[in-house]
């Protein structure tokens, strides 16, 4: 397992998208510091030939009947929205 | 206290709903002006709407006049207040997730888990507290401030549905929806005094709850007894079209499958894990769980040590694999279709950056960090493949154990209430609080938490019974069996 100094938070937070603030950045390294130590125990557990478990009761190939059905109305989707014009969500621009 | 009609029990109320002793307008009055009484001193709603409720409870005691007309059947949550934690969609009502970032959010549409108890004929009554996006143990990581401790008001009432426990506990609903995912509703249920009960994974649908972590996440009730439990459940399960991972299972009567375990007169064999009830528990809470246990020798149950060897991993793999859905799950709010936007953002991926920096409170950007991290390019083998193998191992121990028991017995949580800002500055630290609830989801059981006594100070301490995957009916007969034996359920918080 990698070690917890490894752990370089501004490389994280920008594939994250999420700023941080010079306090935050103080803050949370010697907090999530603290939680990759205790995670470090994991080390100890030999996993050799055990299968990971990615839920309890996996269940596979649940399909849906196809049946065309009605959606969310476009004005209910829109609701919510931060900035809409003409049905649609407007975002800065993207492309020069 | 007497019971007034806000603090008696569902099984109570529809009885006398039934009986025309009461109106559902009645009983909707006392409780929201019971909650106008003590919210100011409590604060377990993030949003109320009365005048819906009152509305919601005028057509229920329509529906109830035709029924009786028609000799139609009545559901016993006709005409009940049921608090929804505010993670849980309502159509037409505010969705925050105790968020800025879905600080004026409007649901579009109605949770599964909504549309069954509307179809059951219960009020949905108001918005409830949580730790932002179900992140927390403690209900104080609420960007719209803390909910407080019935039973003590400068502690908190456990988390993350801290406001679904302490409603009913004070008596601003008759019952309430939260949801698990390492323990969100048996641990607040255990600090204030009411039941709790987290669902076998898959039981309940999910959709319209907004994700933390996906294989993790159950929805579950809170409720005044463990019948009540029961039937909350029953209203709200089933298999889900809209959730892939609800499963096609046929529902059971849970309170006629409780009543006829409880006739045939079987003996439980109950397992006690001795990695339960080690360092770390509150020797007020141990005392009171061994008592619990020594009731259930007394009822001829075949009480038993068996041992859950991983116990001391769970925490670390569950801090990896949550995480690590919800970096993926929480990716959704960028600033676009719905949620808060910066409005000082220069370009499209500065409005990701700005709007997810302002949106976000710590606790919540310090867990998407972190998933963030174990899944990255060259972490993911190394951490989050190993807990999910670790996973693998958790679950084995219980399955093991189960050959050997019917049911597993445990405090739910450590310590009893802790005091508002005890653990706020330290994450690890109330992580920990999480240590005998969070191999529970990982493995996908049900498990619920009831009172077992007070501590001296007056602090309510919860029993945990850890059930079989599916085998809700067999674990809330066990939970009824030593709630009957006792009278820790009435005793109300003085407010």
């Amino acid at each position: 397992m990698p070690k917890p100094e490894d752990f370089n938070l501004d490389h994280v937070a920008n594939l994250a998208r999420i700023n941080l603030t010079a306090e935050e950045k103080t803050r949370f390294s010697s907090q999530l510091g603290d939680v990759l130590t205790y995670i470090a125990q994991l080390n100890e557990v030999n996993v050799d030939g055990v299968e990971p478990t990615a839920h309890a009761f996996p269940v596979v190939n649940v399909w849906a009947d196809d049946v065309a059905e009605a959606g969310l109305p476009v004005e209910d989707a829109l609701r919510n929205a931060p900035e809409k014009r003409d049905n649609m969500f407007v975002v800065p621009k993207v492309v020069e | 206290m007497p019971q007034e009609l806000f603090n008696k029990p569902v099984t109570e109320l529809s009885g006398m709903l039934a009986r025309g002793e009461v109106s559902a307008v009645e009983l909707m009055r006392s409780v929201a002006e019971r909650t106008r009484k003590v919210e100011p001193k409590v604060h377990a709603f993030n949003s109320l709407d009365e005048e819906d409720a009152l509305a919601q409870a005028a057509a229920s005691d329509a529906r109830r006049a035709a029924a009786k007309a028609s000799g139609a059947e009545v559901h016993a949550l006709e005409g009940i207040p049921i608090g929804i934690k505010d993670v849980i969609s309502v159509a037409g009502q505010p969705l925050t997730a105790s968020s800025r970032m879905l600080a004026t959010f409007v649901s579009p549409y109605d949770a599964t888990v909504t549309t069954k108890l509307k179809a059951a004929g219960a009020i949905c009554w108001g918005r409830l507290n949580l730790d932002e996006f179900a992140m927390g143990s403690s209900t104080e990581n609420s960007a719209f401030g803390v909910t407080s401790n019935p039973y003590d008001l400068e502690r908190v009432p456990g988390g993350s549905s801290g406001g679904s426990a302490a409603s009913v506990a004070a008596g601003e609903a008759i019952a309430s929806l939260g949801s698990d995912t390492g323990g969100s509703i048996r641990q607040p249920a255990a600090l204030c005094n009411i039941v709790g009960l987290k669902p076998s994974y898959g039981r309940v649908s999910r959709y319209g709850l907004i994700a933390f972590a996906s294989s993790l996440d159950q929805i579950g009730p809170f409720a005044r007894s463990v019948d009540d439990a029961a039937t909350v459940l029953g209203a709200i399960s089933g298999h889900d079209r809209r959730d892939s991972t609800s499963l096609r299972m046929e529902v059971p009567d849970y309170r006629r499958g409780m009543d006829e375990l409880r006739k045939s007169g079987r003996k439980w064999r109950l397992g006690i894990p001795k990695e339960y009830f080690g360092e770390g528990l509150d020797p007020e809470v141990g005392a009171a769980v061994q008592a619990a246990i020594a009731e259930y020798t007394k009822l001829g149950c075949e009480v038993r040590e068996v041992s859950l060897p991983h116990t001391k991993y769970a925490v670390g793999a569950y801090y990896i694999i949550a995480t690590a859905e919800c970096s993926s799950n929480l990716a959704r709010f960028d600033g676009v279709r719905y949620g808060h936007r910066s409005k000082d953002a220069t370009d499209a991926l500065d409005l990701y950056f700005k709007s997810r920096a302002e949106g976000f409170g710590p606790e919540v950007k310090r867990r998407i960090i972190l998933g963030t991290y174990v899944l990255s390019s060259g972490y993911y083998d190394a951490y989050y493949l190993r807990a999910q193998k670790v996973r693998t191992l958790i679950r084995r121990d219980f399955l093991e154990a189960y050959k050997q028991v019917d049911a597993i017995v445990t405090p739910t949580s450590p310590t009893p209430a802790f005091r508002k800002g005890e653990k706020a500055a330290n994450p690890l630290a109330m992580y920990l609080n999480d240590i005998y609830t969070i191999g529970v989801n990982l493995a996908g059981l049900p498990g619920i938490s009831i009172p077992c006594g007070f501590t001296g100070g007056g602090l309510p301490i919860g029993l945990q019974i850890i059930g079989q995957p599916f085998k809700e009916t067999e674990l809330l007969a066990v939970a009824r069996s030593y709630e009957e034996r006792n009278d820790w359920r009435n005793r109300f918080p003085t407010l």
